[in-house]
């Protein structure tokens, strides 16, 4: 019996803007089990971060249900889900914007601890920021710096620290790695692999970068336009691919090596409007295997070998 | 025949001077762009790649920066004697740039037709009419429709933006093209398209190019020689199949060890263990030393020089002053 830690269930945010309903997040469902990492891609747009953040409730989704350890929490009230929040953190991506430049790294990395009243003495909240430094590997006399005097690699590990700090069982990565150099990139992403060995995290590592989760992932879920259009192993995701947007996104990868020459899917367009989507296939626009039935109806996401699951009319024929 | 060199840096050392200290940002650069050739110019942030870029259009902004020392030729001008009037007729006409960030690039109050029209009108000397019907012309060349010469910067998604920057740095057919991270800000599918733009552009009018990335994978895609920069200097330079296929300095080694690759699930990374040093205080020797897993006492103390390991292939790594030193990485080929 596999051992479900977050189960998302027709999960949809929409925004109102001036043209319409805009479908950020549309319908989507998946399963994360515990001690796993679902990496999430897609391009800009859409809707991996919305999907991340619905299921922390640092926004409301509009409808679907995401329970986290057997529990509704789209049902909890505001004061439950911030204790609730204790067990399910988020890393963000830019180290940059996300550190209050007027708090030092102690404050940064105890303010959790300190917002939740786990901790109050100041001698315990030193302690523990420590112990988190050298968890995350950072030098323990950095601990009275602001972040404008840290690098980027350093300035993420801060923001490690301060989402390890209340013990959680769940953290959202939202592109953690991104706005970091290749080789800081690598320290990081040992560093969460790491951690997550030894305290039996579970991640969501939502990415743009394919390389980066086809290394880290368990299980890959690709998203298109709000939509989840393939989810599979990460094994079965890149020898085994059936989605012809998936295709596309994986030639579309430079891949550093002079002999192996790809065939590149070049894709037509760009990313359509989600504002008020009409019911057909969302990347028919692009797709260059649209046939009458795409244009008819959106289709749905559906289990076609054990684990595999992909939302597209044509996917046998092509 | 070899093909006329369109850009020769030689020996470019620039410095920036910021409240008493001295970051040495570029430090003794040399290098070539042939017609029709692509250059790769690899490294990671504050490695000055742009520096280097900048000087060569001469616009790193002074102060605080100076260029110390070193000869840039465009075309057989002379960048550093030049005057202001002449810099602007080569650059635009002789050499372009196209920026990183398409968004921040275009100037939000003109359309894109206007942008494009106004370098054509001023080394051109066409009219007005004249050149919008070519900044049409030029929006149809890398596949936008002439009907949207009228639009603003904001009515374009982000890839198209970066196809505008493209035609306006074409716009005068310039024989040297510098692109710093032309498609960072862009997603992989989009990247590909613009990618493939540039090359078929490339092709047609022989282009020189410098093509700024931190992108292995973009250089394997579209350079022919690539040169890694680090703190300041090239450190490798070669063809594209020396640098991949026989890599010899340990930080290139370094940055392919930190890639994740496909296909690959077990492979732990190897990162490069430490930072870049401060630009502003270089240590005495290689700037490598400090994160170099192969580093001795004489890397420490003496700057490495520049051998050869073959007419276009040369490394700054004093390791090989003993002959029988070799990096771990070894390209295997599985057919």
């Amino acid at each position: 019996m596999s051992d479900v830690i977050l189960d998302v269930r027709h999960l949809k945010k929409y925004f109102s803007t001036p043209k319409g309903m805009l479908h950020a997040v549309d319908d989507v469902s998946f399963t994360i089990e515990r001690g796993k990492t679902l990496g999430v891609v897609g391009e800009s747009g859409c809707g991996k971060s919305t999907t991340g953040r619905s299921i922390l409730r640092l926004i409301n989704p509009t409808a679907g249900e995401v329970f986290f350890e057997g529990q509704d929490i789209t049902k909890l009230t505001e004061r439950e889900m911030r204790s609730k929040r204790k067990e399910m953190q988020i890393i963000f991506q830019d180290p940059f914007s996300s550190l209050d430049p007027r708090q030092t790294v102690l404050q940064a990395i105890s303010e959790p601890l300190k917002f939740n009243k786990i901790m109050t003495n100041r001698y315990d909240l030193e302690d523990r920021t420590l112990q988190l430094m050298r968890t995350v590997g950072l030098a323990e006399r950095l601990i009275n710096t602001y972040p404008h005097e840290l690098d980027g690699g350093r300035r993420q590990r801060i923001g490690i620290a301060r989402a390890l700090s209340l013990n959680p069982k769940f953290i959202v990565c939202d592109e953690p790695v991104s706005a970091l150099d290749v080789s800081i990139q690598a320290q990081i992403l040992n560093l969460l692999e790491k951690l997550q060995d030894e305290m039996g995290l579970t991640y969501m590592f939502i990415t743009h970068d394919l390389a980066v989760v086809n290394h880290f992932a368990d299980d890959i879920a690709v998203m298109y336009l709000g939509q989840l259009v393939e989810k599979a192993s990460a094994r079965e995701i890149f020898s085994h691919t059936l989605h012809p947007y998936s295709k596309a996104l994986l030639s579309a990868i430079p891949m550093p090596d002079t002999r192996k020459k790809q065939e590149r899917i070049i894709l037509k367009g760009e990313i359509s409007s989600p504002v008020e989507p009409k019911d057909e296939c969302r990347f028919a626009k692009r797709c260059p295997f649209a046939t009458e039935a795409c244009w008819a109806k959106s289709p749905e996401l559906k289990q076609v070998e054990p684990n595999h699951f992909v939302a597209c009319h044509n996917y046998d024929k092509i | 025949m070899e093909k006329n060199i369109v850009l020769d840096i030689k020996h470019l050392t620039v410095t920036f001077e910021v409240e008493g200290d001295v970051i040495e940002a570029v430090n003794d650069v040399s290098l070539t762009v042939r017609e029709g050739e692509t250059l790769g110019l690899v490294g990671e942030t504050g490695a000055g790649k742009t520096t280097t870029a900048l000087a060569a259009l001469r616009l790193v902004p002074d102060p605080p920066g100076i260029i110390k020392s070193g000869e840039i030729f465009v075309c057989g001008h002379d960048i550093m004697k030049a005057k202001t009037k002449e810099l602007e007729k080569i650059r635009g006409e002789e050499i372009s740039m196209i920026f990183q960030d398409p968004m921040t690039s275009l100037n939000p109050v003109y359309t894109v037709g206007q942008q494009i029209a106004e370098s054509i009108i001023l080394h051109q000397g066409l009219s007005k009419s004249e050149a919008m019907k070519k900044a049409g012309d030029m929006l149809e060349i890398v596949g936008i429709p002439r009907s949207r010469v009228n639009e603003y910067p904001h009515q374009f998604s982000g890839g198209m933006k970066q196809r505008v920057v493209i035609a306006i740095a074409l716009a005068c057919n310039p024989k040297m093209l510098i692109a710093d991270e032309p498609t960072t800000a862009l997603d992989v599918t989009i990247q590909a398209q613009v990618l493939d733009l540039m090359k078929n552009l490339k092709e047609k009018y022989g282009t020189g190019t410098i093509m700024i990335t931190h992108d292995l994978g973009i250089v394997a895609e579209s350079c022919d020689r690539v040169a890694v920069m680090y703190a300041g200097s090239i450190v490798e330079e070669g063809t594209l199949e020396e640098v991949f296929n026989d890599t010899k300095h340990p930080y290139t080694e370094g940055l392919f060890n930190s890639l994740p690759n496909i296909g690959d699930y077990d492979t732990k990374l190897k990162p490069i263990p430490g930072l870049m040093p401060d630009p502003s205080k270089l240590p005495k020797g290689c700037a490598f030393a400090e994160r170099c897993q192969y580093a001795t006492e004489a890397c420490r103390e003496k700057k490495p020089e520049t051998r050869s390991f073959s007419d276009t292939h040369f490394v700054k790594c004093t390791a090989y002053d003993d002959p029988g030193f070799h990096i771990e990485r070894k390209v295997v080929f599985d057919e």
